[in-house]
């Protein structure tokens, strides 16, 4: 461990805030800043972070990572380091594994997988009911008082679709301060659904899922929310009605979060039309109308966070015919990027490294309640940061990327923005782009 | 023209290339002997997921006419039951040295995925996808309606002008999509009638008109009609089924004796089979002198016949016109 341990003086590199500066990193925390960095370092290993953005570690919300049940499209291990590759230091692990994750035992399991693999901060999330059946409330407490400490409820994947059991969620975890973030989708509107429905659905003769599904879900969560004084996340906004019941709730005083994914803000379901299921994923690429409103509302703060809904499959499961093809997509790895190419250089919308910083650190972090990661980049924080060239394009090859699946939609494409390092408790899990894994 | 996976993928020169080959491949037909000699030692694979006699039926005998080596190949389910993948049973026949493959499924698409996932190298031509396509279906209705519209020397001449109705069940069927796209090619306005809930979203952008009101539109006069199959299972459905009963199906959207007679003796009565009399259509309908429905299916051998000759003739001259 004590070669992995070692301290860093990042020198040159440019924080959220545009100001350039140096970083000693010591003892797993911000040590020193600016010209007292260079005085305290002797012992540090130097680099030369010149033209690099330093960003808080990123926090995912909303991270499949398959173990248990299902090592064959990813393991806790594979999926961390991927994490880590993305600028990740801290990832919410959901609960849809096999057994599912809706008991102390099995978010232990999880946790301390997470902890062995050393990569990233990993953060369980617990299931809302018992196996993901929407009939009775799983042991929320006892998974809020686990050596876990799960604090985000979901049985993503699938919605909560019963009112009452929604509305004794969301009063339930008030007692130890949890969240409940909702798969919004209405299941009696979306039986057989596999795309958006729309003009392209229509031609395309593949079973539709309205934005109504979604939205009418949303809308219901907020009122109740509001009913019983609780918090409630939204996971995987997808549409513009959603953008504007989310915005109308807020103004309200609701308690309201939301998540956007990184391919909600790209890609359209024009991308269906080759019928290829790396495009499959649920909740659906929607229209161009949709995109763009999802991406106001990330830049106007409707949206609280980016998260990638990082979804691996074998490649079985999507090489045959779309409807028969799993829903999901990867994201660990190319989410910066993407976010960098539709949101940071995008003309339509007013969007920086500071907002980067907090939709995709800060504001994921206090959802989930995660006391040290999302912190600023100040002297006494903990070393949980990445640095990106901004600058740099690379091409997306599925078998290049570190998740042990190949389902990414991004294949092909040149994407913005590379990682360059990661650090983790002060230790580098990431260095000129590739992992070091924990003693190496 | 590799291969023929959409109606909408045709060009109008295409598109009506076919239908001139088609008539070619009928006269022929008309003969003591009904073989032809230009796929000899070709094999096709007739690849079906779904049941579907007639249609398999119609393919088989349009290449065994034009004397290829036929298999069929009933696979019912697909991977979604568990079974071999589409993938593993495509290259299973490309193994064993399949020059075309003819494909039903009940997933749309998964046509086009064959054809395009480079599983396999063989032509590849839809008889029908899920709720998508079902081009050679509107081959042989376009076919039957230059026939009868444009006469028996129609060579070269498309359906610019006519009007034809397409009624019924438009969300789940291929071959209303596939009609929409090929009829709108060749010139003809389509008008599409079907209660609201039989009709996806999205309809209002696609080339045709939309009606809830079968009268009002045989009012505006009409060269073709063309009804749809209605599955009985539509009536059963989530929410209580797309329509309340049969009989006000029937009564709002079939072709009874009141409409066949506004429709006056000139227009043709299609239906691309199997029919549910006294359902979407009347038995007096269904037997009218003007109804043209079994020789749709006699046409659908020659349509067959013509797509498979200009897909897998080989020589230039075969596929120049349609290329």
């Amino acid at each position: 461990m004590t070669s992995t341990t070692r301290n860093y003086l990042i020198r040159g590199v440019t924080l959220p805030d545009g100001t350039s500066t140096s970083l000693l990193l010591r003892d797993g925390v911000i040590a020193a800043l600016g010209a007292d960095a260079a005085d305290g370092s002797s012992d540090a290993v130097a680099l030369d972070a010149t033209g690099l953005i330093a960003l808080p570690g990123l926090v995912d919300l909303h991270t499949h990572l398959r173990e248990p049940g299902r090592e064959d499209a990813e393991t806790v291990w594979s999926g961390t380091r991927a994490a880590a590759l993305g600028g990740f230091t801290c990832v919410h692990a959901m609960a849809n594994t096999m057994p599912v994750s809706d008991t102390a035992g099995v978010v232990e399991q999880v946790w301390r997988l997470g902890r062995d693999a050393g990569w990233v901060d990993v953060r369980p999330v617990g299931a809302v009911t018992v196996g993901l059946g929407g009939e009775r409330l799983a042991e929320l407490g006892a998974m809020a008082d686990s050596a876990a400490a799960v604090r985000v409820f979901s049985d993503d994947g699938v919605c909560v679709d019963d009112p009452v059991l929604m509305r004794r969620a969301l009063e339930y975890v008030k007692a130890f301060d949890g969240v409940i973030a909702q798969h919004a989708q209405e299941p009696r509107l979306t039986t057989g659904a596999v795309m958006n429905e729309g003009e392209v659905s229509a031609e395309l003769g593949l079973t539709g899922w309205p934005a109504v599904a979604e939205e009418s879900i949303i809308a219901r969560d907020v009122l109740l929310a509001e009913h019983v004084g609780s918090r409630v996340h939204i996971c995987h906004l997808s549409t513009a009605g959603s953008v504007d019941i989310v915005r109308w709730a807020k103004a309200r005083g609701i308690q309201v979060t939301a998540e956007v994914t990184p391919h909600h803000l790209l890609l359209t379901d024009e991308t269906v039309r080759g019928y290829d299921p790396q495009f499959k994923v649920n909740p659906p690429l929607r229209t161009a109308a949709d995109v763009l409103a999802v991406r106001q509302g990330l830049a106007d703060g409707t949206i609280d966070i980016v998260a990638t809904d990082h979804a691996p499959h074998p490649s079985e499961d999507k090489d045959c015919e779309f409807d028969a093809a799993a829903f999901g997509m990867t994201g660990l790895e190319t989410a910066l990027s993407v976010v960098i190419e539709s949101m940071v250089l995008a003309d339509d919308v007013e969007f920086g490294w500071e907002d980067v910083a907090r939709t995709m650190s800060a504001a994921p972090a206090a959802i989930g309640r995660v006391a040290d990661q999302g912190r600023p980049l100040a002297v006494g924080e903990p070393a949980h940061l990445t640095l990106v060239d901004p600058d740099a394009r690379w091409p997306v090859v599925p078998r290049a990327l570190r998740t042990a699946s190949d389902n990414t939609p991004f294949a092909g494409r040149e994407l913005p923005g590379r990682v360059v390092a990661t650090f983790y408790g002060g230790r580098a899990t990431v260095l000129a782009g590739e992992p070091i894994e924990v003693g190496a | 023209m590799r291969h023929l996976l959409s109606a909408k993928d045709l060009s109008h020169d295409e598109a009506v290339a076919i239908l001139d080959t088609a008539a070619t491949m009928a006269a022929t037909q008309q003969r003591e002997i009904k073989k032809l000699p230009p796929l000899r030692g070709k094999t096709i694979v007739n690849l079906f997921f779904e049941d579907s006699t007639r249609t398999r039926i119609s393919f088989e005998a349009a290449a065994k006419r034009l004397s290829a080596d036929v298999i069929n190949f009933s696979a019912k389910g697909s991977s979604v039951s568990k079974g071999e993948s589409l993938k593993d049973t495509a290259q299973t026949l490309q193994a064993m040295g399949a020059d075309g493959v003819i494909i039903r499924h009940a997933a749309s698409g998964a046509p086009y995925r064959l054809a395009t996932s480079g599983w396999i190298d063989a032509p590849v031509i839809n008889a029908g996808d899920g709720k998508h396509q079902h081009p050679t279906q509107a081959l042989l209705d376009a076919y039957t309606m230059r026939r009868h519209l444009q006469g028996e020397n129609a060579g070269g001449a498309d359906l610019s002008g006519f009007r034809v109705l397409v009624v019924g069940d438009v969300l789940h069927s291929r071959v209303a999509r596939s009609n929409v796209d090929l009829l709108h090619t060749l010139g003809a306005h389509v008008t599409l009638v079907s209660p609201p809930t039989l009709l996806p979203v999205g309809v209002d952008r696609w080339p045709c008109a939309v009606s809830y009101d079968l009268d009002g539109a045989i009012a505006q006069g009409v060269d073709a009609i063309m009804m749809l199959r209605v599955q009985r299972e539509r009536m059963s459905a989530a929410g209580g089924g797309f329509f309340p009963s049969p009989q006000e199906y029937s009564r709002k959207f079939g072709l009874d004796r009141n409409r066949l007679a506004a429709l006056g003796p000139d227009a043709l009565v299609m239906h691309p089979g199997p029919m549910n009399r006294g359902l979407e259509i009347s038995a007096e309908a269904a037997d009218s002198a003007q109804a043209v429905i079994l020789e749709q299916v006699t046409n659908g051998v020659a349509v067959r016949m013509a797509v498979l000759y200009m897909l897998l003739g080989g020589s230039e001259g075969a596929t120049g016109g349609a290329a």
